[in-house]
Formats: C-alpha cells, sequence, structure tokens
C-alpha cells in the first residue's frame, strides 16, 4: 500500500477541525448534566445554548436559537420529521408525501415507510443533471399534500436544488417544507427562511466536528413528534441528557463554517474543476455527472465507461487515494447508484462512477497526484474490460 | 474475515488483484479454441473465458472481464489453477476450491467469485458443442440440493436461464421444494445468485 494518503472523501465525513477538537479537548471537564440547576450544570447549559446561538446563525436564524433541536445527526432529524407527518398524517385530512428519488437513504426509506402504511407517496424525478423536475412537482401539489421533503444537496453527484422556488410552491400549496441541508451546509449558503422551511436538518460530522450530533431547525409553531420521548430536554422535543461535548463541538464547528465559508467555496471548487479538467484531459471518455454549475463545490462524480467502479476504487486505494463509487459491488447490494440511476445514466455508468468530494485540507499536489494515478488505473482496467469504452 | 475489505489485502488477494495472471491481451494473438461469456453489464460485472485446447486438455488461457477487485482476483487465480487440466476436472473446480486458496472471501464477495467459474463452463460446453457433445458435462459436478426429487444446482442454473425468476417460476419449472420443503433456503439463495448472473433484465 501506498504511504501517501489522499483522503476524498469529505462527503462520507469530515476529520475534526484542530480548532472543533480544541474546544472539544478544553471542554471535556465539563461533565455535569446540563439540566441540573447546580452552578456546573448551569455552565454546562450555557455551553450547549452558546452552540445551539452558532448552529442557528450558521442557517440565518441566529436571533430565533430556539429554532434548534439538537439531534444524534441528520438521520434522527430526517425521520423525527418522518414521524412527526405520520402522526398529523393519520389525525388530519392531508396525507400526501412528496419527495424526490434521489433522496438519502435515511429520507427514502422514511418515505417508504410512510407509503407502506398507506401515505400516498411521490418520488419526483430529476433530469439528466438531478435537478428536479419542478412541473412534476407542482402537478404533485395538492391540497392533499402533507409535507416536500427536499434536499438541498445531493451527497453524491452535488446537484444543487431551487430551494427558495420550491419552498414557495410548497407553502403555497399549504403543505410542510422540510429540507435535508446535511450536505449543503458549510458548502453553500444555507437561509431556513429564505428557503421557507419548516424543517431543515443537519449534521455536524459532514463539517467537520464530530459523529453522532446534529440538528433539526423547527420553524416556530411547525408541530413536532418527538421520536425519543423522555425528559424535558429540547422543549420535549427531544428527550436524552445533553451530548455535552458533541454539542459543543458542533456550536465550534458551525461558527468556523460560516466564518470560512466564502474563502472555502472558492479555493476547494478551484481544485475540483482543475481535478475535473485533469482527468477529462488525460482519460478518454469521461463523463461528469451531476449538475455543471449547481453543484457543491467539493464534489465532482465522473463515470468511467468499461471499467467497473469497485474495482477502480480499490486500486485507487492502493495507491493511497480515498474515495467512493455508485457501483453495486461496493454497495453490497445488487443494485448501483439510485441516484445516477435516476439521472438515466443507465446501469453501466453508473457501476463505473467515482465521487471525489474535497475538502479543507485538499491541497494541489493531492489534485495531481490523482490526476497521475487514475489514468492508468482507467486504462488497464479498459483494457482487461468485456465492455467498450 | 474481518471487514469488508480486509481480504483485499492478503497477500495472495493482492497480488492476483495487482497483477492479474492470464489476461487476454489483442497484441498477443492468442486464438481461443474455444470461448464462454456470462454475466451482464447491467449487473455490473460480465465475464469472458477463452480456451486453447489439445484432446480436451486445457493447455492455456485467456480471460477478460468487466468486474470488481474479487471477481478479477478469483479469475486469475482460477486461470492459473485450470491450465493442464482435462475438461472434465476444469468443469468440477468449484468457486469454494478458488475462494480458499485466496484465503478465503466475505460472504458478499463469493457471488462476484462465481462469475470466473460460470464463464469457464461456459467455455467448456462451447467445445464440448463444436465437437458434437453437447451438454455432455450437464451433470458434472453437479449437486443435490432438493433430495426428495433429485434438483440440483445445476437444474436450478438451467430453469433460470429458461427465465425462473422467482420461487414461483422455479418450481414450475423443477418442482423443487414442493415435498418436504427443507431444500427451500439454499435453493432460494441459488435463485437470487442465478438470476443476477445469468437474468437479462
Ligand atoms: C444527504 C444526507 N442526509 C443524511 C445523512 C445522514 O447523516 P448522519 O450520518 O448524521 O445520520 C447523510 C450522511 O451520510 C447525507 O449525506
Ligand atoms: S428437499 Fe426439497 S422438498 Fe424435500
Amino acid at each position: 500500500m501506498s504511504s501517501r494518503r489522499v483522503y476524498m472523501d469529505y462527503n462520507a465525513t469530515t476529520p475534526l477541525h484542530p480548532s472543533v477538537q480544541e474546544a472539544m479537548v478544553r471542554d471535556l471537564e465539563i461533565f455535569a448534566n446540563a439540566s441540573s440547576m447546580h452552578e456546573d450544570g448551569r455552565k454546562a447549559r450555557g455551553r450547549v445554548e452558546e452552540a445551539r446561538k452558532a448552529v442557528a446563525e450558521l442557517i440565518g436564524c441566529g436571533d430565533n436559537p430556539e429554532q434548534i433541536v439538537f439531534t444524534s445527526g441528520g438521520s434522527e432529524s430526517n425521520n423525527t420529521v418522518f414521524a412527526t407527518m405520520f402522526h398529523l398524517g393519520r389525525k388530519g385530512p392531508r396525507r400526501g408525501i412528496i419527495t424526490s428519488a434521489i433522496e438519502h437513504p435515511c429520507v427514502l426509506n422514511a418515505a417508504k415507510w410512510l407509503e407502506s402504511e398507506g401515505f400516498p407517496v411521490t418520488f419526483l424525478k430529476v433530469d439528466e443533471y438531478g435537478k428536479l423536475d419542478m412541473s412534476q412537482l407542482k402537478a404533485s401539489l395538492g391540497p392533499d399534500t402533507l409535507l416536500v421533503s427536499i434536499m438541498a444537496a445531493n451527497n453524491e453527484i452535488g446537484t444543487i436544488q431551487d430551494m427558495a422556488e420550491i419552498g414557495a410552491l410548497a407553502k403555497a400549496s399549504g403543505a410542510y417544507f422540510h429540507s435535508d441541508a446535511t450536505q449543503a451546509v458549510g458548502k453553500i449558503p444555507v437561509c431556513a427562511d429564505d428557503w421557507k422551511a419548516d424543517y431543515l436538518t443537519m449534521s455536524c460530522h459532514k463539517l467537520y466536528g464530530p459523529k453522532g450530533v446534529g440538528a433539526l431547525y423547527l420553524r416556530k409553531g411547525a408541530p413536532l413528534e418527538p421520536l425519543i420521548r423522555g425528559g424535558h430536554q429540547e422543549h420535549g422535543h427531544r428527550a436524552g441528557t445533553y451530548n455535552n461535548i458533541g454539542i459543543l463541538g458542533f456550536g465550534q464547528a458551525a461558527r468556523l463554517a460560516k466564518e470560512e465559508l466564502p474563502e472555502y467555496a472558492r479555493r476547494v471548487f478551484a481544485l475540483r474543476n482543475k481535478l475535473r479538467d485533469g482527468l477529462v484531459a488525460a482519460i478518454p471518455k469521461v463523463r461528469v455527472n451531476g449538475h455543471p454549475v449547481n453543484v457543491l463545490p467539493n464534489t465532482l462524480n465522473l463515470s468511467f465507461p468499461g471499467a467497473e467502479g469497485e474495482a477502480i476504487l480499490l486500486y485507487l486505494d492502493l495507491a493511497g487515494i480515498e474515495v467512493s463509487t455508485g457501483s453495486a459491488c461496493a454497495s453490497g447490494s445488487l443494485e448501483p447508484s439510485h441516484v445516477l440511476l435516476a439521472t438515466g445514466v443507465g446501469p453501466e455508468l453508473a457501476h463505473g462512477s467515482i465521487r471525489f468530494s474535497l475538502g479543507r485540507a485538499t491541497s494541489e499536489e493531492d489534485v495531481d497526484y490523482i490526476i497521475e494515478q487514475l489514468p492508468p488505473i482507467i486504462k488497464r482496467l479498459r483494457a482487461m474490460s468485456t465492455v467498450e469504452a | 474475515m474481518g471487514d469488508a475489505f480486509s481480504w483485499l489485502y492478503s497477500d495472495v488477494v493482492k497480488d492476483h488483484f495487482m497483477n492479474p495472471k492470464n489476461v487476454f491481451n489483442p497484441d498477443e494473438g492468442f486464438e481461443p479454441d474455444a470461448q464462454g461469456m456470462t454475466g451482464n453489464v447491467k449487473c455490473g460485472d460480465q465475464m469472458l473465458f477463452m480456451l486453447k485446447l489439445k484432446d480436451d486438455v486445457i493447455e492455456d488461457v485467456r480471460w477478460k472481464t468487466y468486474g470488481c477487485a474479487s471477481a478479477i482476483a478469483s479469475t486469475s487465480m482460477l486461470s492459473e489453477v485450470v491450465k493442464g487440466l482435462t475438461i472434465k476436472d476444469a468443469y468440477n473446480i468449484k468457486p469454494d476450491d478458488i475462494a480458499q486458496r485466496l484465503g478465503g472471501l466475505p460472504d458478499n464477495k463469493i457471488h462476484c467469485s462465481v462469475l470466473g467459474d460460470k464463464a469457464l463452463r461456459a467455455a467448456i460446453d462451447d467445445h464440448l458443442a463444436k465437437t458434437g457433445r453437447e451438454g455432455a458435462f450437464r451433470n458434472e459436478g453437479a449437486r443435490i440440493i432438493c433430495t426428495c426429487l433429485n434438483v440440483s444446482d445445476r437444474d436450478i442454473e438451467d430453469a433460470v436461464k429458461q427465465g425462473a425468476r422467482d420461487w414461483e417460476g422455479l418450481q414450475a419449472r423443477t418442482k423443487i421444494g414442493t415435498v418436504c420443503g427443507g431444500c427451500k433456503k439454499e435453493a432460494e439463495e441459488l435463485l437470487h445468485e442465478y438470476v443476477h448472473i445469468f437474468a437479462e433484465e
């Protein structure tokens, strides 16, 4: 194995920002239960509330930090919204759920669960770039629609949706609007109000904070049925003793993400485009997946016809380069990426897809190294392939 | 086995993955006497196996694949093992033998390694057909899955090739599992496997 390691899988997760790590280590002794009334408890609670404010500021609602509910991550936040819809739909007249075909499995499977409970669920189509079919959205909205849930940016191909427009349509129909913004926060500007979101999902480990912490933005007045019942933490929205250190790590990560966003986005986007141009020039017949413009600055998804994704991934791994693939073989299922299939690329290109997701520590040298290492790997796999590139 | 990828880094597997043996190279001028193809690109893996034969003995082989790392490593290993074998012995090689030579494969990778074995058998069948012995090895190496009704893994494979896609379809063709039902679990696993490998859709 190569001693050189180039991590290009930041959409899967990120390392702790050194300053987040520092803050967490510094405050490790803050152990008291943040619900306790004594001084240590109040101190712990103070840190939790500071973090809440920082997270609120990251999505443009710093004046109302109580709209942030801390959870264990993106999956929990998303499931909380769908569980809430289950309760609302059983009691009220609206039951229709509209989401997209390219959501993260935690939304897709929550939507399928509602479907199995008899809720009418629409999985909206996307175009070849992964953009939502707006005319299908308009046609699907109706007086029965309970929830519209659309991810702000896709984790695999990076395509960004027109959130303000989708939010306005959803609200005009009287539905609740939720967005899984897990991949968007920290990478593009996110403003819950501009999007007219009732609910917005975030996960801390995607923005250089610790794993196992997330948040759900909850617009004032939007209903919420707790997924976890118990004590009165988080205004009764989510029970369980406060995860002090995780939450304050989230606060620091949110502060940095907000502060560094313009510079981060500019730098990473330039590197991403350099990687794209370098690979497209060096390797024949590369397909660039995702939207050419409305795309996360750090995400590059490519298909290499004639070469299978898991084999590419593992040859890259042996060269020290860490990426992910939409190939079925790597996922352990027999189906390749549902996101790429939804964009209509066809199974063969989906099996041969590689996602490069860049991050804070990505350097010019890292990009150069990939541009040097990948072309011979593709050439070799294509030479032994039964499939014409 | 440890985590999903640790198998790759056993020295044997790594060597076969990094330097696969007997891969077809168009510049070599390898002229196969028989060949067989299996799998399909839609499912993410396809394999072509080519044989050079003399008096039913495999003299040399080449292969190509659109496949994952374990398909590459196991077919490379298989291609070394079959050289010098009679077609009958080669036909009887079991995927497990190859997996074991590689130091074992995780469960979710076994199916990828089966591909080389299927392509090899398709190539041998091609040779048999070309020499007027079509289907002669039909029952070679077959393993009885349903003891009540004497249905083998080959019968299940054939049923899938003829269009069986689910348990009902398989039963309609083979009557498998209609007596004691004890074979259902294993038969369903094989059915799933073969549908993945042989079904066009
Ligand atoms: C778009 C999206 N939503 C949700 C999640 C799940 O977040 P978590 O890992 O915090 O549960 C992820 C991360 O894998 C994601 O990329
Ligand atoms: S073993 Fe198949 S029915 Fe009994």
